[in-house]
């Protein structure tokens, strides 16, 4: 028996619900109602309305990609450091999954809100009042809450498989903690922190879930524009032509990723 | 010292950030108060209205179906590839898992619009049949990528040596090659379960009128405000899904112990 034709029954639901559909979204994207070739419906994302869309959505992941890389990076340190087993780490990440995120993000308006949680606590403190519903603040903590855990992962893996002896040897040749860390462990965890950054960028940059709730649907992120020509408005076409220009930014991230973590496949889970 | 009190209170805070949503939630499963924004007193009927609420049990009875039947699927395929990427060369090897990816790099929005696409000009009637079929596609790459590194542990020789000593082909599997991976299997099918579970966007391209999962009923009532049924719900299954971890985190580790005492 050939082992490879194991693969046939995979091989087979790839070319038909991964492949297929994506030339599909292809030929959309560049066909116009008629059928015939345009490239107008790519273009219309240099339009005013599109444009802005999707300089905000990059604006407002590429921000929570940060705080969320900021955040994670000395969480993920300490959390390699101590001797808790990765089994007991990956269950905590995981298991808010458990409670459905459209939940758990409604659950931030409760907290936020003029008179929420998070504000009476201030004022019991004496401190100002936030008022960030509605506001693309709140769209930036959504995506952190939301993908921080896409961050810890990788960061955690990465920073786990660095040899201790590395480490050791770097600070008996006379490397101070700042040192060490700029030159050996920071070099060393780049794949985790590259596999982290697309994790969270991709989900960020084509969320319409997390600005419909917490945004109040007066902001318009780029995933909602193409939700809505799917949903509401039908133009399919048009709809497909921004999703293409959308999987460029995918593609670029996805290239970047490839450079840096050669093995391709991942340091994900 | 202080710098380890100094980690202590950093983690702690993010956690503080990462369960402040599901208390939340939890509190207001039991509050009296339709209105998510202010508190109404302790109540515990809403957990007794879930079960005369059909709408809400009816979504509960599809999310957990589409996520078994293709947390099931999902691992039936993925294990299957993942044990011939083994025999591939580098190249295909690549391939394949440059393909398994894609699902898993891609936005979620154009996943979800694609399959809408090939839907509906495969002309198949928008319900549970789609909803799973696009679970199944989005599930098996996490199942890759838990097997398939088991995969790659495995030595050809104790394979081998099986034959050798007169398995067949199927007998080798099951009693050498099987019980080494099943880590990586079982942990593909819940990692696979739990997405499925949690998944909203894709689900809510490929579900059609007619079907709800949870999240889409969800999203729904975001809007109109949410029954306060919903909140029972997801507190019930949060906490039952804690306690099976815990026993399963726990339970293991005991036998072992027992195990390499008699040793």
């Amino acid at each position: 028996m050939n082992k490879k034709l194991l693969s046939a029954p995979y091989l087979l639901w790839a070319a038909a619900f991964i492949i297929i559909p994506l030339l599909m979204v292809l030929y959309y994207g560049f066909t116009d109602k008629t059928g015939a070739f345009t490239l107008e419906n790519i273009a219309a994302i240099a339009t005013a309305e599109h444009g802005k869309a999707l300089w905000l959505s990059l604006l407002l992941s590429l921000t929570s990609t940060l705080i969320c890389l900021l955040l994670a990076y000395p969480l993920a340190m300490i959390l390699a450091k101590s001797n808790k087993g990765k089994s007991f780490l990956v269950l905590l990440f995981v298991l808010p999954m458990w409670m459905n995120f459209l939940l758990r993000t409604l659950a931030w308006l409760t907290l936020l809100e003029k008179t929420g949680v998070i504000n009476n606590i201030l004022k019991l403190i004496g401190l100002p009042a936030l008022n960030i519903i509605n506001t693309p603040a709140a769209i930036i903590l959504g995506m952190v809450y939301n993908f921080l855990p896409f961050m810890i992962l990788p960061l955690y893996n990465a920073l786990t498989k660095i040899d201790s002896n590395v480490i050791n040897g770097a600070r008996d040749l006379g490397a101070d903690g700042f040192q060490t860390f700029l030159k050996i462990i920071f070099p060393l965890s780049i794949p985790g922190v590259i596999s982290g950054i697309t994790m969270v960028f991709v989900p960020a940059l084509t969320t319409f879930v997390i600005s419909t709730i917490l945004g109040g649907n007066k902001i318009l992120l780029i995933g909602n524009v193409i939700e809505m020509e799917f949903t509401t408005t039908g133009n399919w076409n048009l709809g497909s032509g921004l999703s293409i220009v959308l999987m460029i930014f995918i593609v670029l991230n996805m290239v970047l990723s490839a450079i840096f973590d050669k093995e391709g496949e991942g340091t994900a889970l | 010292m202080i710098k380890t009190t100094a980690q202590r209170i950093y983690v702690a805070l993010i956690f503080i950030f990462l369960y402040a949503p599901i208390a939340t939630l939890m509190v207001l499963s039991f509050n009296a108060s339709k209105s998510r924004a202010k508190w109404g007193g302790f109540t515990f009927k809403w957990y007794a209205s879930l079960f005369e609420n059909e709408a809400i049990l009816k979504a509960l009875g599809n999310t957990l179906l589409i996520a078994f039947l293709s947390a099931i699927f999902a691992t039936l395929i993925g294990t299957a590839a993942c044990i011939a990427m083994q025999h591939m060369k580098r190249k295909g090897r690549a391939l394949l898992i440059g393909i398994a990816n894609i699902p898993m790099l891609n936005a979620e929005i154009v996943t979800g619009i694609s399959l809408m696409l090939l839907f509906i000009f495969l002309g198949i009637k928008f319900g549970f049949m789609t909803i799973l079929l696009a679970h199944i596609t989005f599930n098996i790459p996490y199942v890759i990528l838990s097997v398939m590194p088991r995969v790659k542990q495995l030595s050809p020789s104790t394979y081998e040596a099986a034959l050798d000593l007169g398995a067949s082909h199927l007998q080798a599997f099951f009693k050498v090659v099987f019980p080494d991976i099943l880590p990586g299997i079982v942990s593909g099918f819940i990692m696979a379960f739990t997405m499925s579970l949690d998944d909203f966007i894709i689900t809510y391209f490929t579900k059609g009128a007619g079907i709800d999962t949870l999240s889409t009923k969800i999203y729904t009532e975001v809007r109109k405000g949410i029954k306060p049924e919903m909140y029972a719900l997801s507190t019930l299954i949060f906490v039952t899904v804690l306690i099976l971890l815990l026993l399963v985190n726990y339970a293991p580790r005991k036998k072992q112990d027992t195990h390499s005492a008699k040793k």
